[in-house]
């Protein structure tokens, strides 16, 4: 207790048991708000039936199936299972595909946002820009692929790709990961505006009141500010990514295992087709061609354990450092 | 129990039995009329104002009653150990500083700080003799309605926020035909109707502070309370906005008991039959608004009321 | 005067540089349209409006078109591509109808009845299940779920009764619904939620004061208010569903077939393709002019419906921020 207290009165304490008064009984309510409560608490137990459901399996397979030398073997060609090898490539490609699709969105996002919400004049033209992000994020992944075909089988971006006499293919990672980019910018996007949005308007008016510019001002006090919901956002994007497979096996093509184009390192690589665990899920179950069943669960589950990870990573990012700078607000919604 | 106390239940058992209204009940308000009526006749109004005890009725029957009342939040109190007593057809006002807890105790007269997951009070509320905790909530609160700090109508039309709680209340849902009388009485009684009666349908976010704030009272009183609590219904509303509430409070007290909280001691003084000074969660004063604002017993009052504080 | 003086010209540009990445986006948006409608242009000119109709299996004419050249006459562009664009109404629709039911449901659960513990548990789970690939829900179909259907809900008469026509693999509308559902009801579930959770306290707190009980508090006026989040959630979850192609092609029973409601419970079990599925199907043969542009074709379709969907949903919750709701 303070001791600034003139005096201590006697302690008053809050009634040992909390009483609860009389409800509305259940009874009493209309059948159409009964048949309601009643669903809703089926729904809310299913959901969780369900995430147990789907956890367990995965758990129970991938202690089945996944053993640590799958991770670092290269996957190769064959009839049996047991000599298809591993999903290093896969996990590999994952990787790739996720940091180019990332160090193209962040930036393309963050600054979109940031334009929208500190500048946005003309106000039509933030309108279109805005939806055409709601567009992006709407947009079938499947199309994306498609996209990403017909821009880079251009002549011009030939060099970009996997090339065949013929003519420009269109398929490499750094296609891969340019259409994967336009996966992760929506969460991005959402994630940089809210965060500038809730930041509050005296932190700016201080800066401005110290001379400084706008453009100082974000980069020098709101950027830094909202760098958690930036890292939310491009988290969440990740995690988009990692999952995607219809870009995959349209824009990478289907090959198993990593295939450079030329002795350049990352060139070649970059140019170079492959696959990633989705692709690789994909195509070792039984609607793949690979038919290896026990692989495509065991890499399953460990992409599951990965985006179970990202998941607490965003849960985590909120918890960073010091308080935030603006009431901690967390939507559900990316 | 104190001989006062004794004779207000005296009297209050001379009266016929308060028109008690379920929600499926939906009397006219001449009956609350006829009731005041009648308590006029049978009680001398404010009849030796000096025996008055602090904490008992002036004007008749008792209606709410609260005794050693408490509440936290969490392991802190907000309300401590009040007690008081509020008859049919008064003003109470409650006042004192901020964070006092006033509206605290006003929430806890409705069950409302059951919405609070950590609060809990101790003592007893009655309301008509009955301890509020065993009545069934949403009866309760049809019974003791409430106007919030801020005007609040819902995002629908003027109509539909006046006609919300007779409609949405009972287990069958009243057509239009059987609302409209009822919805234009109450935005009479608010003394909104004049205003709004061209367009009902229209949206009522539309209205001005002052109106929204009045069609909130026309929602509150639509489906006949017994008691209005009223949360600074005036301090999101300029002082214009503000005469034509308090002028609406002085109607209303007419057939309703109408419980305030208020910041501004003079509105206090202008509307109150009684006022309330809390302080810290204390219930430092009670008594005739006259006396509380120039004869003042505790001394916390008169700094309080002179404005050395608060 | 001054004001052009004090402002230093870096601000200035910056505002410039800013805004020309932000219409970067819209610029895409535009090629997207402009590259994928150029690859469906034979199609599109060969074929007019008429591949949109109904007429043989889109798996065959495709399969057909694998083998023209790569100078293709007109006529190899034949296609009628109903089938598929009556499995993605179908399959799109009963998903977002089920969806639509259950993520309010989990909503309404989350914000008012669950105790605070199963609430800070549902959300991150409602997390998860979105973040969840599809190629997992997929898997777990086709690995599990489509045999089980198959042992235990299509009998062997059942089997036979359409033998001649298609084969009943346990894969299917049905399973295809099933998993779409799935995929899209965290998205829905979770936007639902928060809109519900933004709706101003005063409005909820103010219909429990006249004495509503909680539940009718959230139907009467919180579900009231955020109908045009509810309605934009609805077409978000319809863009995604009606694009679903990798799980759709993993249990969708692999067969163009346009399931017909008449004939009773086979209905679910009858194979279907959407126009994704179709897609991803076809792609290895993307090499062929013919199949290149039919595919674009499917795509333009996809692109513009998903279009459609999303901007009215955007433009259906721009007026929610009018009163702080989030979108």
């Amino acid at each position: 207790m303070a001791s600034a207290e003139p005096y201590s009165a006697p302690s008053l304490l809050p009634p040992r048991r909390r009483r609860r008064g009389r409800r509305s009984s259940l009874r009493s309510w209309r059948l159409r708000d009964q048949a309601v409560f009643v669903l809703a608490w089926t729904v809310g137990i299913g959901l969780f039936a369900v995430v147990a459901a789907l956890v367990g399996f995965f758990a129970v397979r991938g202690a089945q199936y996944l053993r640590p030398d799958l991770l670092v073997t290269h996957p190769a060609p064959s009839v049996s299972q047991a000599g298809s090898g591993g999903f290093l490539d896969a996990i590999e490609g994952t990787v790739l595909l996720g940091v180019i699709g990332l160090l193209i969105a962040a930036p393309i996002g963050v600054t979109t946002a940031v334009w929208v919400v500190e500048y946005g004049r003309p106000r039509w033209l933030s309108r279109i820009v805005e939806s055409t992000v709601e567009m992006i994020a709407g947009t079938p992944d499947i199309v994306l692929a498609i996209f990403g075909l017909a821009l880079f089988e251009l002549g011009v971006f030939a060099p970009l790709s996997y090339s065949e006499p013929g003519g420009a293919f269109g398929r490499s990672f750094l296609t891969a990961g340019a259409m994967m980019s336009l996966v992760a910018l929506p969460s991005v996007y959402v994630a940089t505006r809210n965060g500038l949005v809730a930041t509050p308007r005296q932190l700016r008016e201080a800066s401005y009141a110290l001379g400084k510019t706008r453009i100082a001002t974000i980069r020098r006090v709101v950027l830094p500010g909202i760098r958690r919901d930036i890292a939310t956002g491009s988290t969440l994007g990740l995690g988009r990514i990692i999952g995607d497979t219809a870009i995959v096996i349209l824009v990478l093509g289907a090959t198993l295992r990593i295939d450079t184009q030329s002795s350049t390192p990352l060139l070649g690589l970059l140019r170079g087709t492959g696959s990633t665990l989705t692709s690789y899920i994909y195509g070792n179950s039984p609607a793949g061609e690979g038919g290896a069943p026990q692989k495509a669960s065991a890499a399953a589950a460990l992409l599951l354990l990965i985006i179970i990870g990202l998941n607490w990573g965003v849960g985590r990012i909120g918890r960073i450092g010091g308080p935030p700078l603006h009431e901690p607000k967390r939507r559900l919604g990316a | 129990m104190s001989a006062r106390e004794r004779l207000a239940n005296a009297r209050s058992g001379k009266l016929r039995p308060a028109a008690r209204q379920s929600s499926e009940n939906v009397a006219l308000p001449i009956d609350n009329l006829e009731l005041t009526a009648d308590l006029m006749s049978v009680t001398p109004e404010k009849a030796d104002s000096t025996t008055q005890v602090a904490g008992t009725a002036a004007h008749g029957r008792e209606r709410l009653r609260l005794d050693d009342v408490s509440v936290f939040y969490g392991n802190t109190p907000a309300v401590k150990n009040v007690s008081l007593s509020i008859s049919h057809g008064e003003v109470l006002a409650l006042i004192g500083p901020s964070g006092c807890g006033k509206t605290t105790l006003l929430r806890t007269l409705n069950r409302l700080t059951e919405l609070t997951p950590n609060a809990s009070h101790s003592g007893q509320i009655l309301l008509d003799g009955d301890e509020i905790d065993e009545l069934v909530d949403t009866d309760l609160r049809s019974r003791i309605s409430m106007v919030f700090q801020q005007p609040n109508p819902f995002p629908m039309s003027i109509f539909d926020n006046v006609g919300f709680a007779l409609r949405e209340q009972s287990r069958r849902r009243p057509r239009r035909p059987e609302l409209e009388p009822l919805v234009n009485q109450a935005l009479q009684r608010a003394g909104l109707y004049e205003e709004v009666r061209g367009d009902l349908g229209r949206s009522a976010l539309r209205l001005s502070g002052g109106q929204q704030q009045r069609l909130c009272i026309a929602r509150a009183i639509a489906q006949k309370p017994e008691i209005l609590l009223m949360d600074e219904p005036c301090s999101a509303l300029d002082p214009r906005s503000t005469a034509v509430i308090e002028d609406l409070i002085g109607q209303l007290s007419k057939d309703l008991t109408i419980v305030i909280v208020t910041h501004n001691l003079q509105q206090a003084r202008r509307i109150a039959d009684r006022v309330a000074f809390m302080y810290l969660g204390d219930l430092v004063e009670i008594g005739e608004t006259e006396q509380i604002f120039t004869a003042p017993r505790e001394q916390q009052t008169r700094e309080y009321i002179a404005g050395v504080f608060g | 005067m001054l004001d052009r003086v004090r402002r230093p010209w870096s601000d200035h540009s910056a505002e410039r540089l800013l805004g020309a990445v932000a219409c970067l986006l819209a610029v895409g948006i535009i090629l997207m349209i402009v590259f994928i409608v150029r690859g469906a242009w034979p199609t599109f000119s060969h074929e007019g409006l008429s591949w949109l109709g109904s007429g043989g299996s889109p798996d065959s004419q495709l399969g057909a078109m694998a083998y023209t050249s790569s100078k293709p006459p007109p006529s190899a562009f034949v296609v009628h591509a109903w089938p598929l664009i009556y499995g993605t109404i179908l399959t799109a629709g009963f998903a977002v109808l089920f969806a639509l039911a259950i993520s309010l449901a989990a909503s309404i659960f989350i914000v008012d009845f669950a105790p605070p513990l199963v609430r800070r548990t549902m959300k991150p789970i409602i997390r998860l299940l979105a973040a969840v690939p599809g190629v997992l829900y997929g898997l777990v179909g086709i690995l599990v779920l489509v045999p089980l259907i198959n042992k235990y809900l299509v009998t062997e008469s059942e089997q036979q009764s359409v033998a001649n026509v298609i084969q009943l693999t346990g894969g299917g509308l049905g399973i295809t619904i099933v998993l779409v559902t799935l995929m899209i009801t965290p998205i829905m579930t979770a936007l639902i939620t928060d809109a519900l959770e933004s709706v101003p306290r005063a409005w909820r707190e103010g219909a429990i004061a006249l004495g509503l009980n909680p539940l009718r508090a959230t139907l009467a006026v919180s579900l009231r208010a955020i109908r045009p989040a509810i309605i934009a959630a609805t077409g978000l979850a319809a863009a995604r569903a009606i694009g679903e192609a990798i799980v759709v092609s993993m249990v969708s029973g692999g067969n163009s077939f346009a399931p017909n409601p008449a004939d009773g419970k086979i209905f679910f079990f009858e194979p279907v393709e959407t126009l994704g599925s179709e897609i991803v199907r076809v792609a290895e043969d993307l090499g062929a002019p013919a199949v290149h542009s039919t595919l674009y074709a499917f795509a333009a379709l996809l692109l513009f419906s998903s279009f459609a969907l999303s901007l009215s949903a955007y433009l259906v919750k721009l007026p929610l921020r009018r009163y702080q709701v989030s979108s």
